[in-house]
């Protein structure tokens, strides 16, 4: 028998009645079809998730959950989100963000929710370009990207969003792939679970203004160009014939044929050094993507700490009266 | 001892002195103890922008002016009776401004030859006999007297020095007749453990009056009796202040928790550093890596069913501007406070002025109205605060406040409030549907056309709300032309409503006459002193005063028609009278200065009489 009060849904409950409309072939279709599928599992209230965006493609999103939605404004969603999140620590708090939106205009909301560990789940749909403005790179393009805005290649340099979030003292930091459903969907679960500031940096493909971004990740051969990083595992990638060991703390690829497991780097979540080192591998010549829980520490979040805060200040107190606050100090009566 | 008492209507002091010198807190005491005395009074603090500018400097010039009466008093006080300066800068900055006839207390140790070149004199004007034809100069060797005063005390020479402001606040309580018990046992509570320093300020202070009793120099005593004041029970209060404690009222009548989002900037940050403290009243503070985290902030918790409030000063605002405009759209409740100061950019951040009200009624993209109210006095913020608050809540608006650097810091007695006959705020979430019933975010009240307030962990109401235009009721996202226009119609006529809901102007004066004076803002107590002073001289003269700007009150054009001149006082170089003479098609004139400084009432006097002869 199942328990009254765990509400069962199914994705149907979380798709709004609005037409979505992001272009046919758009990775954000996957990822809204995977949070919708995902949410269910959890268990918890639809009435309990906001969905808080900023502006751009990715962050329509809201319109489309059947939810608390917020769009608000280019690159402030994280403050908003903050804003509902102390408003109510009860409330999942889903902040949906891209590249531009969250890591250009949004950079200073993005690098200080997470530092703050607000305990907002935040979602940066990565797809290395300006869609919504009709596709000038962004702070994720690669160097030399032609683009409307750069006709002779951007001279950007780009930011890696799970080094930045690192940085920024993340206590969550993750990587998925739209088209990697299952993987997407087992990222969602583990940042519902966290109880802090999370990052999930989404690759999603914008198949108008920059397909196949990610195509080294999502072709036949991906699994040559992807590690799959899960705690307490030796890194193996390619199907098994590849794996990663340090020299120093230097990455290099080995050949399995030629190593034991044993001689292989052991994921460990919560080894910040070591989530530092794995999320310099993006964009290495010679090694593989990673994706998944790059790193995962528990800390006392700034939402319970506001909780903590409020209630041993009326235990101190006594809870506040506004009228004898007004009659304190120093008073005098005219008669 | 020979000496008279003479009995005066009002007096105006002003402390100036090196920044470091203190005059802040000694005027905040001369005004505690002046206040619970009885006596009406109005403060003007006038700092400088740096922490600490180089000592000596005329940059590093920190001034506190007190008007204290036995009368009814709206204003600081146009010129010092008493100017206390503390070194040659300080006299060089304010001298000037004294009365003619007026006393300068000096304290000549700190007239050195490098102090008197810090202030560009040549020689030293207590000696060279430069003010003797003009004022009554008191010269004292503070510093001196308070070594002998400090003797034997385990302090060093430098610390002994400090106190001299204590000796120069011991003076002027002579002079005023003003006892010393209650800044005594500020200081035992303000330095509890410390003792040498409670004891060295007491001798300080008690030398101070001391020397001033048994000195010739002092020949006169003034007494400023009590003044008549409405009874009740009353304090001193600063503008800052009692902002926050009507957002906290608010938050109390409304049993809205009390969500503060904001970015620390001068001269507003002390309404975050107040509420930050109230955290047994369930006072919520986020200090935000920005000013638009801010206001961010502030929409969201506004969204999840909080009293949400944000506040800054003219820049903040700016940056701002289109997190304004979403809450606009988005119809979410949310007090905005500007405490402006003069402006543009960083402009002078410590100083006052009145120059945001254009900024705030039309600073943002779109036809994006925001009702505004101004409060008139440090007092009135509260009520200002906690109207805005009301007026938020009910029409499901963001609402504007502007104060001032002047009002934030100046300081006045106040009435306390009754906090149970104050209005009622109601505030009614929507809690649920009917069967069948389909939920519409955007369906206005027919009254007010508010929206309903629906918020996140309420089944059966999800919804979203966004800065894309709504489709009227359903609030889904619409690109239509009609709904469009619609929608920025109601916008508008849901702020106009509230003219509903505003008190009738009052028009102090005759109803009809030569000349309105009107007033919006802090400038109010220059106004209305002025206008006081010319109704003396029996001029046709009248004063309304406007809180609400948006809307204007209903009743504002018909009795600005029955005035054969319409006089608006502004720090700014005209922009209320802009809103006015489009509004109401009246060849208002304006009385301008932005010099960051308050405007005397003897200015407004004169105007007045340039026009009305």
């Amino acid at each position: 028998m199942s328990d009254v009060n765990t509400p069962t849904y199914t994705k149907k409950d979380f798709e709004s009645d609005q037409a979505v409309r992001w272009c046919p072939g758009c990775g954000d279709y996957g990822i809204l079809a995977q949070t919708q599928k995902t949410m269910p599992t959890f268990g918890r209230k639809k009435e309990d998730f906001v969905f808080v965006s900023g502006i751009g493609c990715s962050s329509r999103f809201p319109y489309y959950m059947n939810a608390y939605g917020f769009h608000t404004i280019h690159g402030r969603a994280p403050a908003v989100a903050s804003g509902v999140k102390i408003a109510n620590p009860d409330l999942s708090v889903w902040v949906i963000t891209g590249d531009g939106d969250g890591l250009s205009i949004g950079g200073n909301h993005f690098m200080h929710a997470l530092r703050r560990n607000m305990d907002l789940n935040i979602l940066l749909f990565n797809n290395r370009i300006y869609g919504l403005t009709k596709g000038q790179y962004s702070p994720t393009s690669k160097v030399g990207h032609v683009t409307k805005a750069s006709p002779f290649g951007s001279l950007d340099i780009p930011l890696n969003p799970p080094s930045l979030a690192l940085g920024a003292q993340a206590t969550f930091v993750a990587r998925t792939i739209d088209r990697w459903q299952a993987h997407l969907a087992q990222m969602l679960e583990r940042s519902y679970h966290h109880d802090g500031g999370s990052l999930i940096e989404i690759y999603q493909n914008c198949n108008i203004f920059n397909d196949g971004a990610f195509e080294e990740y999502t072709s036949a051969d991906k699994f040559e160009n992807v590690i799959e990083v899960k705690h307490g595992e030796p890194m193996v990638f390619a199907k098994g014939t590849k794996g990663i060991k340090l020299d120093g703390f230097k990455a290099v690829v080995v050949d399995m044929e030629k190593h034991s497991l044993d001689d292989l780097l052991v994921h460990d979540e919560t080894n910040l050094d070591l989530a530092h080192i794995i999320a310099n591998w993006t964009t290495h010549p010679v090694l593989p993507e990673p994706i998944g829980v790059l790193y995962s520490v528990d800390k006392p979040t700034y939402n319970s700490e506001m909780v903590a805060q409020v209630d041993s200040a009326v235990k101190a107190k006594g809870a506040g009266k506004v009228q004898d606050l007004l009659n304190a100090g120093d008073t005098w009566t005219v008669k | 001892m020979g000496k008279t008492f003479k009995t005066i209507d009002d007096a105006v002091i002003r402390f100036a002195g090196d920044s470091g010198d203190g005059m802040q807190l000694t005027g905040g005491r001369f005004t505690e103890t002046t206040a619970t005395l009885g006596n009406d009074l109005s403060t003007l603090p006038d700092f400088p922008a740096e922490i600490r500018a180089p000592a000596g400097s005329l940059a590093g010039v920190s001034a506190f002016q007190i008007h204290f009466s036995s009368k009814d008093i709206h204003t600081p006080g146009d010129q010092p009776d008493v100017l206390v300066a503390m070194n040659p800068a300080a006299l060089k900055a304010h001298q000037k401004e004294l009365i003619p006839g007026g006393t300068i207390i000096i304290n000549t140790d700190s007239f050195t030859k490098k102090n008197l070149k810090f202030a560009d004199y040549d020689t030293s004007p207590v000696e060279d006999g430069t003010l003797d034809d003009y004022f009554a100069v008191i010269p004292i060797e503070m510093n001196k007297l308070v070594t002998a005063a400090c003797e034997g005390l385990d302090m060093s020479p430098k610390f002994v020095a400090r106190t001299k402001n204590f000796f120069a606040l011991g003076v002027l309580y002579y002079m005023y007749d003003r006892p010393l018990e209650a800044t005594e046992k500020w200081l035992e509570k303000k330095f509890a453990g410390k003792d040498v320093i409670i004891d060295a300020n007491k001798r300080a202070m008690h030398a101070g009056y001391n020397y001033a009793d048994t000195t010739e120099l002092f020949t006169t005593r003034f007494k400023v009796e009590k003044a008549v004041l409405p009874s009740g029970k009353y304090r001193n209060i600063n503008g800052n202040h009692a902002t926050s404690l009507g957002l906290l009222a608010a938050s109390e009548k409304s049993g809205l928790n009390l969500f503060f989002g904001g970015y620390p900037i001068t001269p507003a940050s002390d309404i975050l550093h107040t509420l930050a403290a109230w955290k047994h009243f369930g006072v919520q503070t986020f200090q935000a890596e920005d000013e638009i985290a801010g206001i961010a902030s502030v929409l969201g918790a506004s969204f999840t069913g909080n009293l949400a409030v944000t506040a800054t000063s003219g820049p903040g605002i700016a940056l701002k501007g289109e997190a304004m405009g979403l809450a606009v759209m988005t119809e979410l409740p949310m007090v905005i406070i500007n405490v402006q100061r003069g402006g543009p950019s960083t402009g002078l951040p410590t100083k006052t002025e009145q120059s945001d009200l254009v900024q705030a009624l039309y600073g943002r993209n779109g036809e994006a109205p925001i009702p505004l109210i101004a409060a008139a006095t440090p007092g009135d913020c509260f009520y200002a605060a906690y109207e805005a608050s009301r007026i938020a809540l009910k029409y499901m608006t963001p609402v504007v406040l502007l104060t001032d650097g002047y009002l934030a810091n100046g300081s006045e007695p106040w009435k306390i409030p009754d906090v149970d006959s104050m209005e009622s705020i109601d505030v009614q979430f929507v809690d649920g549907l009917k069967e069948g019933e389909e939920f519409m975010p955007y369906k206005r009240d027919e009254d007010t056309l508010s929206r309903p307030w629906a918020i996140p962990g309420v089944p059966g109401l999800e919804h979203r709300v966004g800065g894309l235009e709504k489709a009227e009721n359903t609030g889904h996202v619409s690109y239509d032309p009609d709904n469009h226009q619609r929608m920025v119609e109601l916008r508008q006529e849901k702020v106009d409503r509230i003219q509903n809901d505003i008190a009738k102007t009052e028009v102090f004066g005759e109803e009809n006459g030569d000349v309105l004076i009107l007033s919006w803002g802090g400038t109010y107590g220059s106004c209305r002193s002025a206008v006081e002073t010319l109704h003396d001289q029996e001029k046709s003269v009248s004063h309304v005063h406007v809180r609400w700007i948006s809307p204007l009150p209903k009743d504002l054009g018909e009795i600005i028609i029955k005035f054969k001149n319409v006089l608006i006082p502004e720090i700014n170089m005209g922009q209320l009278i802009k809103i006015i003479r489009s509004e109401y098609l009246v060849d208002a004139k304006g009385l301008n200065q932005v010099n960051g400084k308050p405007i005397s009432a003897s200015r407004i006097v004169e105007k007045v009489n340039e026009m009305v002869g």
